[in-house]
């Protein structure tokens, strides 16, 4: 079968490949291009840990065909440091240990991070509206949402 | 039809480890040259931080900062032998493995310092920050790193330990069938409160309170996230996961997470948890397993509440609305 190109950003960066018609983003981000922050926990749209952000909005990777990402900005969780300066939510989530396993924390963190952009402050129920697509096995989500919280006031603080 | 009130409260005692052909854990510690340690274990870290801890207790019979060492589990095949993480055995017997591979990798280090200051070796203490000095006249001193080079350059020893740990298998006595399948017990006891709709059969977790008696938190941090995740998994276990509801028919079995339930962020009860500390006679610095027994009293604590509210046993997991209709039609045409 004919390979066909694909061209976006991730995290900044210019990518380009050539990829069977009907990869999904989330193979062609793991296995062409060796960025594996996003996780395949099912492929099929119900675990949340392949999630991305494409033009700003949350994405599902593994739902998501690499080839209709052409010309998008793609960011994933291994793109938010700054020269090794965690973002704020990852830094919350070390402090808060709101990770055990760690297989759910990209998306996690993706989830998060797209919620903190619309609604910088978000109450505890928006939290948890915003993570309800994503599972965790092992923390019983409570850190979890603590550490989004609690990344959102300091954020707040740096803004104010 | 009525939404009603019911609390449940169950305990449990929990084995560190299980005891079929016997169960073994070995590690081998040893010095880099310049005196870092590593710790090589065939025990995997599934997640739960077993190498945080080998590291700290590694770290602390050593004494040196727990930075200093590595902890490799990186091939069952080639590495001291174990019989693996499960049966919340990991820090009870790997723990108590690497004390003894440590301790053995501390002699030589410290004989290695003895000949260095020219001084006897049961004369040296180290102060955890990486250096050893004699007893009482602690300006006389050598850093870890130098005895390293030492060890490696000059004296030709290898700074390095054999550990291992063996609950030998116990068989029953013949006359009375008693044995000893575990020497160190966890235990926990939790209250559920719930609320059951009785026309819909739905059951809401409003409370579960912990109580976990762990011999003693490594890191108390860990223990902490470990024994929430596992109450909420317990939750889980009792009201919704099952691969199997018609077993052992395998038709309409879960293949994957959108027919397999967890609960979600949005399903959270309001959970404390309460850590009591009974160090364990045979645990590494006290530590028992702690791992799989936090996830044990919900379940039972649920089954109570939900008799408390309702009036109906539920003997089948996961409870679900189903079992809890049935029971209560049951109960109404008796
Ligand atoms: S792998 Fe995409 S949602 Fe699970
Ligand atoms: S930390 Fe293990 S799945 Fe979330």
């Amino acid at each position: 079968m004919a390979k066909v190109p694909v061209q976006f950003t991730l995290n900044g960066a210019e990518k380009a490949e050539f990829i069977d018609s009907g990869t999904t983003l989330l193979h062609a981000l793991r296995d062409k291009i060796g960025d594996t922050s996003p996780k395949g926990g099912c492929h099929q749209g119900t675990c949340g840990g392949c999630s991305v952000i494409i033009d700003g909005e949350l994405r599902l990777s593994c739902l998501t065909l690499a080839e209709t990402c052409n010309g998008a900005a793609i960011t994933t969780a291994s793109g938010l440091s700054e020269g090794g300066v965690l973002h704020p939510l990852q830094r919350a989530f070390l402090d808060a240990f709101a990770t055990q396993c760690g297989f759910c924390t990209p998306g996690m963190i993706m989830a998060a991070t797209v919620l903190l952009d619309h609604t910088p402050n978000p109450s505890r129920d928006e939290v948890v509206e915003a993570l309800s697509g994503n599972i965790c096995r092992c923390t019983g989500y409570e850190p979890i949402i603590q550490a989004v919280l609690t990344a959102a006031r300091s954020n707040s603080q740096n803004a104010a | 039809m009525a939404i009603r009130r019911g609390r449940g409260v169950a305990a449990i005692n929990y084995p560190t480890g299980m005891n079929l052909g016997g169960d073994p854990t070995q590690a081998l510690v040893h010095s880099t040259p310049t005196g870092n340690f590593m710790v090589t274990l065939s025990s995997v870290d599934l997640g739960q931080g077993m190498k945080q801890i080998m590291a700290q207790i590694c770290a602390e019979t050593i004494g040196v900062p727990t930075d200093r060492v590595v902890v490799d589990t990186a091939d069952t095949d080639t590495g001291p032998h174990c019989m693996g993480t499960f049966a919340s055995r990991g820090t009870h017997r790997a723990g108590n493995a690497v004390i003894q591979a440590a301790r053995e990798a501390r002699q030589v280090m410290l004989e290695v310092a003895a000949e260095e200051l020219e001084v006897n070796a049961s004369d040296l203490e180290t102060d955890g920050q990486g250096n050893i000095l004699v007893k009482g006249a602690p300006q006389k001193s050598i850093s870890i790193f130098d005895v390293a080079l030492s060890a490696h350059f000059k004296r030709g020893r290898s700074i390095s330990g054999r550990g291992m740990f063996l609950i030998p298998r116990s068989y029953p006595e013949k006359e009375t069938g008693a044995m000893k399948p575990s020497t160190c017990y966890a235990h926990a006891c939790t209250v559920a409160e719930v609320e059951v709709d009785d026309e819909t059969g739905e059951v809401t977790v409003l409370t579960v309170k912990n109580v976990f008696e762990i011999g003693r938190a490594l890191n108390p941090k860990m223990v902490e996230q470990q024994l929430v995740g596992g109450s909420w998994m317990g939750v889980s276990h009792a009201l919704y996961e099952t691969t199997e509801p018609y077993y052992p028919n395998r038709d309409h079995g879960g293949t994957d997470f959108n027919q397999y339930l967890m609960p979600g962020p949005g399903d959270l009860a309001q959970t404390e948890i309460i850590v009591l500390e009974r160090p364990s006679a045979d645990g590494p610095y006290g530590a028992k397993g702690p791992g799989e027994m936090c996830a044990n009293p919900q379940i039972p604590a649920v089954a109570n509440a939900v008799f408390d509210a309702v009036g109906v046993r539920i003997d089948t997991l996961p409870i679900t609305p189903e079992r809890i209709l049935r029971a209560l039609k049951a109960q109404a045409s008796n």
